[in-house]
Order: structure tokens, then sequence, then C-alpha cells
């Protein structure tokens, strides 16, 4: 449950990976889209007061649409995401992962009402505790998910030296933690990196920064630096 | 063959798919080449089983993974002509829907109309139970609207941009009523039960309390014409939030999750239709109904009408339809 990378078989039978957003961005986002809400409200209201009957009619049209359907217009038309999801790097999308459209989108946002029962959205807090999805009863009856956008990557190659090769056989999911690690070296700090490195020692024999240095050898060697 | 090598040699092909996603993304296709997308899309596909299946490094695996799933949204997405989409389900798809869930409507319409004709009847006899219900100044805001008196008074001062705001009223308002109906089903129906009976009560007594002053002209000339599209309509939501909640009590050779999935899509139909009659309900409930020109025979005259037109509609509409997809399938 704690696990919220989820893995979605596609017809072209390839595993492709989703990082499901949970309760507290979701919040955080929800947050922003609630201000940006009142501001248009106050800023419209502002605008159509100068209109007197005229303008508060059209004020309450504009609450009506705002309050059902501020996130269906976004979701829709912006890819799964309203102002906020976007400020926290999220989108909604079909448990298929196909792009949201009109009927799911109108479905799970009506269904906010039941989510906000009885009072500040508890039913849809222990929904979304309650199940490895993290879906509030609006996700579950329009079939969508909430999920992490893959940020645009920034490649930190590994840094270049001799490969070596390693001295006894390493299993796959070795390796692919040796590469891992040396993918992420620029994120560690030295004193970091040295302790991670030292769980080699009964291999390598050696100490601190030379085992830091032996492991990226090892990942050059396994990934193949000309 | 080691993850270096793979990267220089399929890199420039993940780059041309990277633009094309980018290109597809903002929406500017029309002056772009798509007939490679498909053929491109499988190909990083199939990079992205290798990477995984050889177990390069996480880095090339989420840059390989977030250009399918990219992909994967381009190439399995909808495209649907909304207006055509709405034209049809106005002619035929809506009433397909009602004849389809006839049962479930008719059981949402006696539990508002049900308790409308006791609770009216009961009272039109003591109309001190109406107190039970609502609060002395609800009562008395009600009776001020529609006594014959004031009524003669407001037709004066009510202009045309009153009725204006009064249509955004109605629209909020009862949309807002009307999705709260269907949403709240999900708790196994009770939600839209309470919200079908409430409503049911509340009208049942206005018209028993009206009845009992005398007040019945002026108030069914108001009510008739658009009930003919607020009661049904509201009837309806019931029924479509019904089934949500039924779907997850007797969700039959289904997991429940699945059952409240497809209840969901078949319901979301009907909501479709609610939305389209609560707007002809607002509408004719702000620039007709509450019309002091218009003598309430015409009024009589033309709801009466208005209800034979929905029930002919929903009898009716969209049978053209269904032959035509039924000989099709035959062929």
């Amino acid at each position: 449950m704690l696990d919220t990378h989820q893995t979605l078989e596609t017809p072209e039978s390839i595993d492709l990976e989703l990082h499901l957003a949970g309760p507290v961005v979701r919040i955080l986002a929800f947050g922003f889209d609630f201000g940006i809400r009142m501001v248009i409200q106050i800023i419209a209201g502002m605008i159509l007061s100068a209109f007197d009957q005229i303008g508060l009619a059209i004020m309450m049209i504009l609450a009506f649409s705002i309050e059902w359907f501020y996130p269906v217009f976004f979701e829709v038309f912006h890819q799964g995401q309203t102002p906020g999801k976007k400020t926290m790097g999220l989108t909604v999308i079909h448990d298929d992962g196909t792009p949201i459209g009109w009927s799911s989108s109108i479905i799970r946002n009506l269904l906010r009402f039941v989510d906000f029962l009885p009072v500040g959205y508890i039913f849809g807090l222990i929904s979304m505790c309650s199940n490895d999805h993290f879906k509030r009863l609006g996700d579950f009856t329009a079939g969508t998910l909430v999920v992490y956008i893959t940020p645009k990557q920034v490649t930190h190659p590994i840094p270049k030296d001799q490969p070596l090769h390693p001295p006894i056989p390493l299993t796959v999911d070795d390796q692919r933690a040796i590469l891992n690690y040396a993918e992420r070296l620029h994120n560690l700090s030295p004193e970091r990196q040295r302790e991670l490195a030292n769980h080699l020692s009964p291999i390598t024999q050696r100490k601190d920064n030379d085992n830091v240095v032996w492991v990226v050898r090892v990942a050059n060697g396994l990934r193949g630096n000309p | 063959m080691k993850q270096q090598q793979f990267e220089a040699k399929y890199r420039y092909e993940w780059q041309d798919f990277e633009s094309q996603l980018e290109l597809l993304e903002s929406k500017k296709t029309s002056d772009t080449d798509l007939t490679r997308f498909a053929k491109n899309y499988r190909k990083i596909c199939y990079y992205l089983a290798l990477a995984q299946e050889r177990r390069y490094s996480p880095d090339i695996i989420t840059r390989l993974n977030g250009i399918a799933l990219r992909g994967h949204q381009q190439l399995y997405q909808h495209k649907s002509n909304v207006l055509h989409n709405m034209l049809t389900f106005i002619i035929s798809g809506f009433p397909q829907q009602i004849r389809l869930h006839a049962k479930l409507i008719g059981f949402a319409s006696a539990l508002f109309y049900g308790p409308a004709l006791i609770f009216g009847l009961l009272v039109y006899f003591t109309p001190s139970l109406m107190f039970s219900f609502q609060s002395p100044d609800q009562v008395a805001d009600l009776v001020a609207m529609y006594n014959p008196a004031n009524n003669a008074e407001s037709a004066e001062t009510r202009g045309s941009e009153q009725d204006l705001v009064m249509f955004g009223f109605y629209i909020r308002n009862n949309i807002g009523i009307g999705f709260q109906t269907f949403a709240s089903g999900i708790l196994f129906g009770l939600g839209s039960i309470f919200f079908l009976m409430f409503n049911g009560l509340a009208l049942g007594g206005a018209s028993g309390f009206l009845s009992s002053l005398e007040y019945n002209v002026p108030f069914y000339s108001f009510v008739i014409t658009h009930g003919a599209f607020e009661l049904t309509a509201i009837t309806i939501a019931g029924a479509a939030g019904m089934k949500l909640g039924f779907s997850l009590l007797s969700p039959g050779q289904k997991s429940r999750k699945q059952a409240l999935l497809d209840a969901g899509k078949e319901s979301i139909q009907l909501v479709y239709g609610v939305i389209f009659f609560l707007l002809i309900a607002a509408f004719i409930e702000a620039f007709w109904s509450s019309s002091s020109t218009i003598t309430s025979t015409i009024k009589f005259a033309v709801g009466g009408s208005l209800w034979v037109l929905v029930f002919t509609y929903f009898y009716f509409g969209g049978r053209g339809a269904q032959k035509n997809n039924s000989h099709m399938e035959k062929r």
C-alpha cells in the first residue's frame, strides 16, 4: 500500500509505470484551485456589479459553472490538469492510462459532492486512504487515477572513469543498483556516497573514497562507456 | 548490447518521437506528418521493453517510460464531435436511455410523487401540519409569493431584467439540486432517496397548503409548465443516483468496482438529459411561468401540452434510430 508505483500493461504488452498521487499533494492542489476559484469569483463579482441586474444574473450562472465545472473544463481541455494539479505536477487519466474525456470528468467532479460529505472532504479522504490507488469515490465511479507527470528529465550521466570488470558475478539486480547509485551520485553528499559504498568493503577490500571510485568504475563497465 | 551502445544507436529516434509528441500535445497537428506516429510508438514500446528486460539504468527507463506513456495517451484518446453527439443524444439517445431505465425511473417517481400526494392531502385537510415541515417564515414567504393580491402589484414592478436574475438563480439552484440528487446516490442509493422524498414533501406541502388557502390557480398555473421538465428531471436524477448505489448493493456477476464503473457510464447519460431538461425548465420558469401578462388558462393549456409532449418524446423518441441500428447489425 505504501508503494505508489503501479504498472499498467498496454495493448503493446509493455508495462508502463505510473506514479500515483497521494492525499497530501492532492489536497494542496485542491487548495490552490480553491484560491483561484475565489479570485475569479471576486474579480467577476466586482466587474459584474457595475451591470446591476444583468450582472447579477451572469454572476449566478458563473458561480454555478465554477462550482460544478471548473475542474471539468481544465481536465478536458488541458490534458487532465487543473491549474492546481499543474502546479503540483499531477494529472488525471483513465485507469487504462488514456486521457480523461467529458463523461469521466463530469462524473468524477459531480461526485465531489459526496466526497465532500459530511464536511471538508472526509468521505473522499477516507476513501483515498482505504485503497491502494488513492481513489476517492468520484475516481471509483469514473474509473480515473491521479498520477504524477514524469518531470522533464535532467539527466546526470554517470561520471566517466575507466571501466572495471567486477571481481564476482553480479546479478541483474546488483547491476541495476550499481547503475542507479552512479546516476544518483550528484544528489548525495560525499559522506553519504562513502557510507553507501562502504557496504561493499568486504568485496572490494577498500575504504571510503576508493570504494566510491570502484563503484563508479564498475558502473562504467556495466554501461559500456567507450 | 551495452547500455551506452543502445543509447547511442537509438537516441535520435527517441528525440524524433519526443518532438512529434510535443507537436501533438500543443494541438498544432494540421501541418504535422503523422503517418509514422503509430509505427514510432510501437518502436518506443519495444525499446522500453528491451531496456526493462536488460536492466538498464533507471534514468533511461524513466525516460522511455515517460515518452511511451505520452505516446499511449496520444494514440488511445477519443476525439469526438461534441456538437454532433449532443444533437443525436437529444434526438434519440436520451429517450432511449429513459426507456432502458423505465422501471428505475418509475420507482424514483413513486418516491417523489408518493410523499408529495400523501403529504399534500394531509396538509390540505390540516394545514397546520405544514409548520412541522417548514418554519413559519418559510411558509409566510411561500404564501406571499402566490398571493393573487401581491401578484397584481409585483407584475408592474417586475421587469425583464429581474426575469434574467431569476433565470440565473434557477440554473444555479435547480441544476445544483439535480446534481446533488444524482451524486448522493452512491451512498447505497440513500442520498437520492432522501432528496427525492424531501423534494416531494416540499412540493406536496406547498400545493396542499396553498390549495387550502384557495391560491390554487396562481400556484398550479405557475408550476405546471416548467414542472413538465423540472419535476421529471428530478426523478431522472434520482433514478441515475440510485443506479450507482444499487450497483454496489447488488453487483450481480461483476465485482463491485466494475459494477460501479459500468453504472457510472450509463447513469451519466441520464445526467446529461437532466441538465438538458433543467436548462429548459429554468428558462420557462423565469420567462414564462412567472409572467403575469399570460392568463392562467393559456398557462394550463401550454403546460398540459408540454407534459404530453415530454411523455411522447420519451415514448417515441429515437425508436427509428434503434430500428436502423438493429437493421445494420443484422446485415
